[in-house]
Protein backbone atom coordinates (compact mmCIF):
# COMPACT_ATOMS: atom_id res chain seq x y z
CA UNK A 1 0.00 0.00 0.00
CA UNK A 2 2.76 2.20 0.88
CA UNK A 3 4.94 1.57 -1.98
CA UNK A 4 1.88 2.23 -4.17
CA UNK A 5 1.50 5.74 -2.82
CA UNK A 6 4.75 6.35 -3.47
CA UNK A 7 4.52 5.30 -6.83
CA UNK A 8 1.45 7.62 -7.60
CA UNK A 9 3.01 10.25 -5.67
CA UNK A 10 6.03 10.24 -7.76
CA UNK A 11 3.85 9.94 -11.14
CA UNK A 12 1.94 12.98 -9.90
CA UNK A 13 4.65 15.32 -8.68
CA UNK A 14 7.09 14.48 -12.62
CA UNK A 15 3.46 15.14 -13.96
CA UNK A 16 3.54 18.87 -11.39
CA UNK A 17 7.19 19.53 -12.37
CA UNK A 18 6.41 18.78 -16.25
CA UNK A 19 3.38 21.50 -16.34
CA UNK A 20 5.63 24.08 -13.89
CA UNK A 21 8.15 23.83 -16.46
CA UNK A 22 6.41 24.55 -19.74
CA UNK A 23 4.56 27.46 -17.70
CA UNK A 24 7.88 29.05 -16.91
CA UNK A 25 8.58 28.74 -20.25
CA UNK A 26 5.73 30.64 -21.64
CA UNK A 27 3.25 28.55 -21.81
CA UNK A 28 1.99 27.66 -25.53
CA UNK A 29 3.87 28.67 -27.97
CA UNK A 30 1.33 28.84 -30.83
CA UNK A 31 -0.38 32.15 -29.13
CA UNK A 32 3.50 33.85 -29.80
CA UNK A 33 2.35 36.14 -32.61
CA UNK A 34 6.48 36.08 -33.85
CA UNK A 35 5.73 33.80 -37.30
CA UNK A 36 1.90 33.88 -37.46
CA UNK A 37 2.34 35.75 -40.47
CA UNK A 38 4.97 33.70 -42.03
CA UNK A 39 2.95 30.78 -41.22
CA UNK A 40 -0.27 32.00 -43.47
CA UNK A 41 1.96 32.93 -46.20
CA UNK A 42 3.30 29.12 -46.28
CA UNK A 43 -0.17 27.88 -45.49
CA UNK A 44 -1.49 29.97 -49.18
CA UNK A 45 1.73 28.86 -50.42
CA UNK A 46 1.64 25.05 -50.10
CA UNK A 47 -2.47 24.64 -49.91
CA UNK A 48 -2.72 26.91 -53.28
CA UNK A 49 -0.21 24.55 -54.90
CA UNK A 50 -1.53 21.57 -53.62
CA UNK A 51 -5.06 22.70 -54.50
CA UNK A 52 -3.75 24.13 -57.94
CA UNK A 53 -2.25 20.75 -59.13
CA UNK A 54 -4.44 18.72 -57.95
CA UNK A 55 -7.70 20.37 -59.83
CA UNK A 56 -6.09 20.74 -62.85
CA UNK A 57 -4.01 17.96 -62.98
CA UNK A 58 -4.69 14.83 -60.96
CA UNK A 59 -8.09 14.58 -59.90
CA UNK A 60 -9.40 15.06 -63.57
CA UNK A 61 -7.28 11.73 -64.50
CA UNK A 62 -8.44 10.07 -61.20
CA UNK A 63 -12.03 10.62 -62.39
CA UNK A 64 -11.61 9.93 -65.57
CA UNK A 65 -10.10 6.52 -64.67
CA UNK A 66 -12.99 5.66 -62.61
CA UNK A 67 -15.36 6.69 -65.57
CA UNK A 68 -13.37 4.58 -68.15
CA UNK A 69 -13.96 1.60 -65.52
CA UNK A 70 -17.27 2.14 -65.23
CA UNK A 71 -18.46 2.28 -68.89
CA UNK A 72 -15.90 -0.48 -69.43
CA UNK A 73 -17.04 -2.52 -66.82
CA UNK A 74 -20.42 -2.04 -68.03
CA UNK A 75 -19.73 -3.00 -71.87
CA UNK A 76 -18.51 -5.87 -70.43
CA UNK A 77 -21.78 -7.08 -68.56
CA UNK A 78 -23.64 -6.12 -71.67
CA UNK A 79 -21.36 -8.47 -73.49
CA UNK A 80 -21.89 -10.53 -70.89
CA UNK A 81 -25.78 -10.95 -70.90
CA UNK A 82 -25.13 -10.41 -75.16
CA UNK A 83 -23.34 -13.62 -74.96
CA UNK A 84 -25.39 -15.05 -72.33
CA UNK A 85 -28.35 -14.94 -74.67
CA UNK A 86 -26.65 -16.43 -77.59
CA UNK A 87 -24.92 -19.53 -75.26
CA UNK A 88 -28.94 -20.17 -74.08
CA UNK A 89 -30.27 -19.71 -77.86
CA UNK A 90 -27.79 -22.32 -78.85
CA UNK A 91 -28.53 -24.92 -76.38
CA UNK A 92 -32.16 -24.54 -77.24
CA UNK A 93 -30.72 -25.31 -80.63
CA UNK A 94 -28.58 -28.14 -79.38
CA UNK A 95 -31.96 -29.55 -77.61
CA UNK A 96 -33.71 -29.38 -80.36
CA UNK A 97 -31.53 -31.33 -82.63
CA UNK A 98 -30.64 -33.98 -79.66
CA UNK A 99 -34.62 -34.71 -79.30
CA UNK A 100 -34.93 -34.51 -83.39
CA UNK A 101 -31.81 -37.09 -84.02
CA UNK A 102 -33.11 -38.92 -81.15
CA UNK A 103 -36.73 -39.85 -82.89
CA UNK A 104 -34.65 -40.14 -86.19
CA UNK A 105 -32.83 -42.39 -84.99
CA UNK A 106 -35.78 -44.07 -83.49
CA UNK A 107 -37.79 -44.59 -86.80
CA UNK A 108 -34.01 -45.42 -88.59
CA UNK A 109 -34.02 -48.48 -85.37
CA UNK A 110 -37.93 -49.16 -85.86
CA UNK A 111 -37.75 -49.05 -90.12
CA UNK A 112 -34.79 -51.78 -89.61
CA UNK A 113 -36.16 -54.06 -87.29
CA UNK A 114 -39.43 -53.82 -89.12
CA UNK A 115 -37.25 -54.74 -92.48
CA UNK A 116 -35.63 -57.53 -90.30
CA UNK A 117 -38.63 -59.42 -89.62
CA UNK A 118 -39.86 -59.53 -92.97
CA UNK A 119 -36.76 -60.47 -94.51
CA UNK A 120 -36.48 -63.49 -91.72
CA UNK A 121 -40.54 -64.45 -92.30
CA UNK A 122 -39.94 -64.66 -96.07
CA UNK A 123 -36.80 -66.76 -95.63
CA UNK A 124 -38.76 -68.78 -93.42
CA UNK A 125 -41.29 -69.08 -95.46
CA UNK A 126 -39.07 -69.78 -98.57
CA UNK A 127 -37.22 -72.26 -96.63
CA UNK A 128 -40.56 -74.17 -95.42
CA UNK A 129 -41.49 -74.38 -98.85
CA UNK A 130 -37.78 -75.83 -100.17
CA UNK A 131 -38.18 -78.05 -96.73
CA UNK A 132 -41.56 -79.18 -97.83
CA UNK A 133 -40.72 -80.05 -101.59
CA UNK A 134 -37.80 -82.07 -99.78
CA UNK A 135 -39.50 -83.85 -97.83
CA UNK A 136 -42.09 -84.85 -100.53
CA UNK A 137 -39.70 -85.77 -102.21
CA UNK A 138 -37.85 -87.68 -99.66
CA UNK A 139 -41.55 -89.42 -99.30
CA UNK A 140 -41.99 -90.00 -102.66
CA UNK A 141 -38.51 -92.06 -102.80
CA UNK A 142 -39.53 -93.89 -99.73
CA UNK A 143 -42.56 -94.82 -101.05
CA UNK A 144 -40.88 -96.27 -103.88
CA UNK A 145 -38.61 -98.02 -102.35
CA UNK A 146 -40.97 -99.64 -100.30
CA UNK A 147 -42.67 -100.53 -103.70
CA UNK A 148 -39.99 -102.32 -104.74
CA UNK A 149 -39.14 -103.73 -101.82
CA UNK A 150 -40.86 -106.68 -102.17
CA UNK A 151 -39.84 -107.50 -105.38
CA UNK A 152 -36.00 -107.42 -104.17
CA UNK A 153 -36.94 -109.75 -101.21
CA UNK A 154 -38.22 -111.77 -103.41
CA UNK A 155 -35.18 -112.20 -105.81
CA UNK A 156 -32.82 -112.17 -102.39
CA UNK A 157 -35.76 -114.86 -101.18
CA UNK A 158 -35.34 -116.93 -104.34
CA UNK A 159 -31.25 -116.63 -104.68
CA UNK A 160 -31.53 -117.68 -100.88
CA UNK A 161 -33.80 -120.54 -101.12
CA UNK A 162 -32.06 -122.08 -104.30
CA UNK A 163 -28.61 -121.84 -102.27
CA UNK A 164 -29.95 -123.25 -99.15
CA UNK A 165 -31.58 -126.14 -101.41
CA UNK A 166 -28.21 -126.70 -103.07
CA UNK A 167 -25.87 -126.75 -100.06
CA UNK A 168 -28.61 -129.32 -98.26
CA UNK A 169 -29.41 -131.72 -101.38
CA UNK A 170 -26.59 -130.74 -103.23
CA UNK A 171 -28.31 -130.43 -106.53
CA UNK A 172 -29.86 -127.59 -109.04
CA UNK A 173 -33.63 -126.53 -108.06
CA UNK A 174 -35.12 -125.09 -110.92
CA UNK A 175 -35.36 -121.58 -110.49
CA UNK A 176 -38.95 -121.55 -111.84
CA UNK A 177 -40.62 -123.59 -109.06
CA UNK A 178 -38.50 -121.84 -106.46
CA UNK A 179 -39.68 -118.39 -107.41
CA UNK A 180 -43.01 -120.06 -107.48
CA UNK A 181 -43.16 -121.26 -103.64
CA UNK A 182 -41.63 -118.15 -102.50
CA UNK A 183 -43.99 -116.14 -104.70
CA UNK A 184 -46.88 -117.83 -102.89
CA UNK A 185 -45.16 -117.72 -99.46
CA UNK A 186 -44.84 -113.85 -99.98
CA UNK A 187 -48.48 -113.72 -100.67
CA UNK A 188 -49.49 -115.32 -98.07
CA UNK A 189 -47.66 -113.01 -96.03
CA UNK A 190 -47.57 -109.94 -97.03
CA UNK A 191 -49.72 -108.03 -95.05
CA UNK A 192 -47.61 -109.17 -91.96
CA UNK A 193 -44.69 -107.73 -93.01
CA UNK A 194 -46.08 -104.16 -94.98
CA UNK A 195 -48.96 -103.59 -93.00
CA UNK A 196 -50.88 -102.27 -95.89
CA UNK B 1 13.77 22.16 -22.15
CA UNK B 2 13.62 18.88 -23.52
CA UNK B 3 11.36 17.13 -21.94
CA UNK B 4 8.87 20.32 -22.09
CA UNK B 5 5.50 19.01 -23.52
CA UNK B 6 5.30 22.62 -25.47
CA UNK B 7 8.67 22.75 -26.72
CA UNK B 8 7.57 20.18 -29.76
CA UNK B 9 4.91 22.90 -30.68
CA UNK B 10 8.12 25.67 -31.00
CA UNK B 11 8.52 26.93 -34.66
CA UNK B 12 11.78 28.14 -35.25
CA UNK B 13 13.38 29.79 -38.37
CA UNK B 14 15.23 27.59 -40.95
CA UNK B 15 17.69 29.25 -43.18
CA UNK B 16 17.97 33.08 -43.43
CA UNK B 17 15.26 35.73 -42.09
CA UNK B 18 13.01 36.64 -45.21
CA UNK B 19 11.15 40.26 -44.73
CA UNK B 20 8.94 41.50 -47.24
CA UNK B 21 8.24 45.38 -46.09
CA UNK B 22 8.79 44.65 -42.46
CA UNK B 23 6.52 41.76 -42.83
CA UNK B 24 8.73 38.72 -41.44
CA UNK B 25 7.71 35.33 -43.72
CA UNK B 26 11.01 33.64 -42.92
CA UNK B 27 10.96 29.92 -43.76
CA UNK B 28 9.99 27.90 -40.92
CA UNK B 29 9.79 23.97 -39.45
CA UNK B 30 6.39 24.99 -39.56
CA UNK B 31 6.22 25.87 -43.84
CA UNK B 32 8.63 22.51 -43.84
CA UNK B 33 5.95 20.30 -42.71
CA UNK B 34 3.15 21.95 -45.10
CA UNK B 35 5.51 21.59 -47.97
CA UNK B 36 6.10 18.32 -47.64
CA UNK B 37 2.71 17.32 -46.53
CA UNK B 38 1.71 19.13 -49.66
CA UNK B 39 4.60 17.62 -51.91
CA UNK B 40 3.89 14.26 -50.56
CA UNK B 41 -0.02 14.32 -51.62
CA UNK B 42 0.81 15.18 -54.91
CA UNK B 43 3.65 12.55 -55.09
CA UNK B 44 0.81 10.09 -53.64
CA UNK B 45 -1.86 10.90 -56.38
CA UNK B 46 0.18 11.68 -59.06
CA UNK B 47 1.56 8.07 -58.90
CA UNK B 48 -2.22 6.60 -58.72
CA UNK B 49 -3.47 8.73 -61.59
CA UNK B 50 -1.03 7.97 -64.27
CA UNK B 51 -1.62 4.60 -64.78
CA UNK B 52 -5.03 3.75 -66.51
CA UNK B 53 -5.02 0.13 -65.82
CA UNK B 54 -8.58 -1.61 -65.07
CA UNK B 55 -7.68 -3.50 -62.56
CA UNK B 56 -5.87 -0.84 -60.10
CA UNK B 57 -2.85 -1.00 -58.41
CA UNK B 58 -2.03 -0.52 -54.92
CA UNK B 59 -1.22 2.98 -55.27
CA UNK B 60 -3.89 3.79 -57.65
CA UNK B 61 -6.85 1.68 -55.65
CA UNK B 62 -5.57 4.11 -52.93
CA UNK B 63 -6.22 7.15 -55.03
CA UNK B 64 -9.34 6.22 -56.37
CA UNK B 65 -10.96 4.75 -52.86
CA UNK B 66 -10.01 8.67 -51.83
CA UNK B 67 -11.25 9.97 -54.33
CA UNK B 68 -14.93 7.99 -54.31
CA UNK B 69 -14.66 8.41 -50.73
CA UNK B 70 -14.84 12.26 -50.30
CA UNK B 71 -17.26 12.04 -53.52
CA UNK B 72 -19.37 9.80 -51.20
CA UNK B 73 -19.25 12.51 -48.74
CA UNK B 74 -19.90 15.50 -50.58
CA UNK B 75 -23.29 13.87 -52.19
CA UNK B 76 -24.38 12.64 -48.78
CA UNK B 77 -23.93 16.32 -47.37
CA UNK B 78 -24.48 18.03 -49.54
CA UNK B 79 -26.28 16.81 -52.71
CA UNK B 80 -25.67 17.15 -55.92
CA UNK B 81 -24.99 20.99 -55.66
CA UNK B 82 -21.98 20.34 -53.93
CA UNK B 83 -20.35 18.76 -56.67
CA UNK B 84 -18.44 22.05 -57.85
CA UNK B 85 -16.31 22.20 -54.63
CA UNK B 86 -15.15 18.62 -55.08
CA UNK B 87 -11.71 19.70 -55.83
CA UNK B 88 -11.72 22.18 -53.01
CA UNK B 89 -12.68 19.82 -50.38
CA UNK B 90 -10.64 17.07 -51.46
CA UNK B 91 -7.33 19.02 -51.05
CA UNK B 92 -8.56 20.44 -48.09
CA UNK B 93 -9.16 16.92 -46.65
CA UNK B 94 -5.91 16.12 -47.57
CA UNK B 95 -3.89 18.54 -46.52
CA UNK B 96 -5.68 18.27 -43.33
CA UNK B 97 -4.98 14.74 -43.15
CA UNK B 98 -1.66 14.59 -44.62
CA UNK B 99 -0.52 17.60 -41.62
CA UNK B 100 -1.79 15.34 -39.07
CA UNK B 101 0.01 12.44 -40.08
CA UNK B 102 3.18 13.61 -40.62
CA UNK B 103 2.87 15.14 -36.71
CA UNK B 104 2.53 11.54 -35.84
CA UNK B 105 6.36 11.13 -36.92
CA UNK B 106 8.80 11.76 -33.78
CA UNK B 107 10.62 14.85 -33.57
CA UNK B 108 8.22 16.10 -36.45
CA UNK B 109 6.38 19.34 -36.32
CA UNK B 110 2.25 19.52 -36.70
CA UNK B 111 0.91 22.00 -38.50
CA UNK B 112 -2.55 21.70 -37.77
CA UNK B 113 -1.52 22.50 -33.75
CA UNK B 114 -1.54 25.82 -34.44
CA UNK B 115 -4.32 28.30 -34.34
CA UNK B 116 -3.06 30.19 -36.76
CA UNK B 117 -2.93 27.79 -39.62
CA UNK B 118 -6.74 26.21 -38.78
CA UNK B 119 -8.25 29.34 -38.00
CA UNK B 120 -6.91 30.43 -40.87
CA UNK B 121 -8.33 27.61 -42.42
CA UNK B 122 -11.48 27.55 -40.99
CA UNK B 123 -12.30 31.86 -41.21
CA UNK B 124 -11.07 30.77 -45.27
CA UNK B 125 -14.33 28.78 -45.62
CA UNK B 126 -16.13 29.96 -43.41
CA UNK B 127 -16.12 33.43 -45.47
CA UNK B 128 -16.05 31.31 -48.95
CA UNK B 129 -19.57 29.51 -47.70
CA UNK B 130 -21.26 33.05 -46.79
CA UNK B 131 -20.06 34.36 -50.40
CA UNK B 132 -21.44 31.07 -52.19
CA UNK B 133 -24.77 31.68 -50.01
CA UNK B 134 -25.15 35.21 -50.82
CA UNK B 135 -24.75 34.47 -54.28
CA UNK B 136 -26.73 31.53 -54.35
CA UNK B 137 -30.20 33.20 -52.71
CA UNK B 138 -29.15 37.17 -52.87
CA UNK B 139 -30.49 38.64 -49.01
CA UNK B 140 -32.75 35.71 -49.11
CA UNK B 141 -29.51 33.74 -47.40
CA UNK B 142 -30.50 35.49 -43.78
CA UNK B 143 -33.55 33.44 -43.49
CA UNK B 144 -30.94 30.81 -42.59
CA UNK B 145 -31.45 32.69 -38.86
CA UNK B 146 -35.14 32.45 -39.16
CA UNK B 147 -36.03 28.59 -38.35
CA UNK B 148 -39.61 28.20 -39.68
CA UNK B 149 -42.01 26.71 -37.32
CA UNK B 150 -40.73 28.62 -34.07
CA UNK B 151 -43.16 30.89 -32.53
CA UNK B 152 -43.35 34.37 -32.10
CA UNK B 153 -42.45 35.15 -29.16
CA UNK B 154 -39.07 33.26 -29.14
CA UNK B 155 -38.36 34.68 -32.62
CA UNK B 156 -35.78 37.18 -31.61
CA UNK B 157 -33.64 35.05 -28.84
CA UNK B 158 -33.38 31.88 -31.66
CA UNK B 159 -32.03 34.53 -34.23
CA UNK B 160 -29.89 36.08 -31.44
CA UNK B 161 -28.86 32.18 -30.75
CA UNK B 162 -28.60 31.10 -34.85
CA UNK B 163 -26.52 34.24 -35.46
CA UNK B 164 -23.97 33.95 -32.42
CA UNK B 165 -23.71 29.95 -33.84
CA UNK B 166 -23.32 30.94 -37.23
CA UNK B 167 -20.58 33.61 -36.54
CA UNK B 168 -18.55 30.86 -34.17
CA UNK B 169 -18.51 28.40 -36.85
CA UNK B 170 -14.66 29.00 -38.30
CA UNK B 171 -13.96 29.41 -33.77
CA UNK B 172 -15.19 26.07 -33.74
CA UNK B 173 -14.22 24.43 -36.27
CA UNK B 174 -10.26 25.44 -36.08
CA UNK B 175 -10.54 25.08 -31.91
CA UNK B 176 -11.50 21.52 -32.81
CA UNK B 177 -8.81 20.31 -34.70
CA UNK B 178 -5.90 22.47 -33.27
CA UNK B 179 -7.15 21.66 -29.58
CA UNK B 180 -7.22 17.91 -30.54
CA UNK B 181 -3.49 17.81 -32.23
CA UNK B 182 -2.31 20.50 -29.11
CA UNK B 183 -3.95 17.94 -26.66
CA UNK B 184 -2.80 14.60 -28.03
CA UNK B 185 0.64 15.45 -29.12
CA UNK B 186 1.36 17.20 -25.24
CA UNK B 187 0.01 13.77 -23.81
CA UNK B 188 2.15 11.61 -25.60
CA UNK B 189 4.98 14.23 -24.95
CA UNK B 190 3.89 13.66 -20.91
CA UNK B 191 3.85 9.71 -20.47
CA UNK B 192 7.29 9.90 -23.00
CA UNK B 193 9.04 12.33 -19.89
CA UNK B 194 7.01 9.89 -17.65
CA UNK B 195 8.88 6.84 -19.07
CA UNK B 196 12.25 9.00 -19.13
CA UNK B 197 11.97 10.03 -15.41
CA UNK B 198 10.71 6.77 -13.61
CA UNK B 199 12.99 5.00 -15.29
CA UNK B 200 13.77 1.08 -16.07
CA UNK B 201 11.17 -0.17 -12.81
CA UNK B 202 8.12 2.30 -13.19
CA UNK B 203 8.59 2.97 -16.88
CA UNK B 204 6.60 0.84 -18.15
CA UNK B 205 3.30 1.63 -17.40
CA UNK B 206 3.64 4.88 -19.20
CA UNK B 207 5.03 3.69 -21.94
CA UNK B 208 2.42 1.00 -22.75
CA UNK B 209 0.66 4.05 -22.22
CA UNK B 210 2.46 5.80 -24.81
CA UNK B 211 1.81 3.14 -27.42
CA UNK B 212 -1.74 3.02 -26.79
CA UNK B 213 -2.09 6.90 -26.89
CA UNK B 214 0.28 6.72 -30.12
CA UNK B 215 -3.22 4.05 -31.75
CA UNK B 216 -5.01 6.98 -30.88
CA UNK B 217 -3.62 9.71 -32.01
CA UNK B 218 -3.30 7.99 -34.96
CA UNK B 219 -7.13 7.65 -35.15
CA UNK B 220 -7.97 11.04 -34.03
CA UNK B 221 -5.79 12.35 -36.96
CA UNK B 222 -7.79 10.84 -39.06
CA UNK B 223 -10.91 11.39 -37.73
CA UNK B 224 -10.28 15.56 -37.44
CA UNK B 225 -9.38 15.81 -40.88
CA UNK B 226 -12.82 13.60 -41.67
CA UNK B 227 -14.65 15.98 -39.49
CA UNK B 228 -13.07 19.05 -41.00
CA UNK B 229 -13.87 18.32 -44.32
CA UNK B 230 -17.53 17.12 -43.23
CA UNK B 231 -18.28 20.32 -41.11
CA UNK B 232 -17.01 21.61 -44.05
CA UNK B 233 -19.18 20.10 -46.48
CA UNK B 234 -22.24 20.36 -44.09
CA UNK B 235 -21.14 24.38 -44.16
CA UNK B 236 -21.48 24.30 -48.01
CA UNK B 237 -24.85 22.46 -47.80
CA UNK B 238 -26.39 25.51 -45.39
CA UNK B 239 -25.73 27.99 -48.70
CA UNK B 240 -26.18 25.61 -51.41
CA UNK B 241 -29.60 23.88 -49.95
CA UNK B 242 -31.44 26.19 -47.59
CA UNK B 243 -34.12 24.81 -46.08
CA UNK B 244 -36.66 27.35 -45.33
Amino acid sequence: MLRKIIFFNLIFSTFISQISKSAESGGMPQLNPEFWISQIFWLVLSFGILFLVLSKFILPKIRNNIELRKSQILENIEAAEKQKIEAENKLKNYEELITKSKNEAKNYFNEARKKIIEDIDKKKQSLEKEINIEISGAEDEVRELVKKAPEKIQKIAIETSSDIVRQLIGEEVNNSSMSAIVDDLSKKNRGKYYGN
Amino acid sequence: MATNPMHQFEVYRIGPEIKINQIDISFTNASLFMIISALSILFIFNLGSSKKNIIPNKIQLLAELSYSFISKMISDTAGSKGKPYFNLIFSLFMFVLFCNMFGMLPYSFTVTSHIIVTFFLASLIFIGVTIIGFIKHGLGYLKLFVPSGVPLVLLPLIVVIEVISYLSRPISLSVRLFANMMAGHTMMKVFGGFVISLGVVGGWLPLSFSVALTGLEILVAFLQAYVFAILTCIYLNDALNLHH
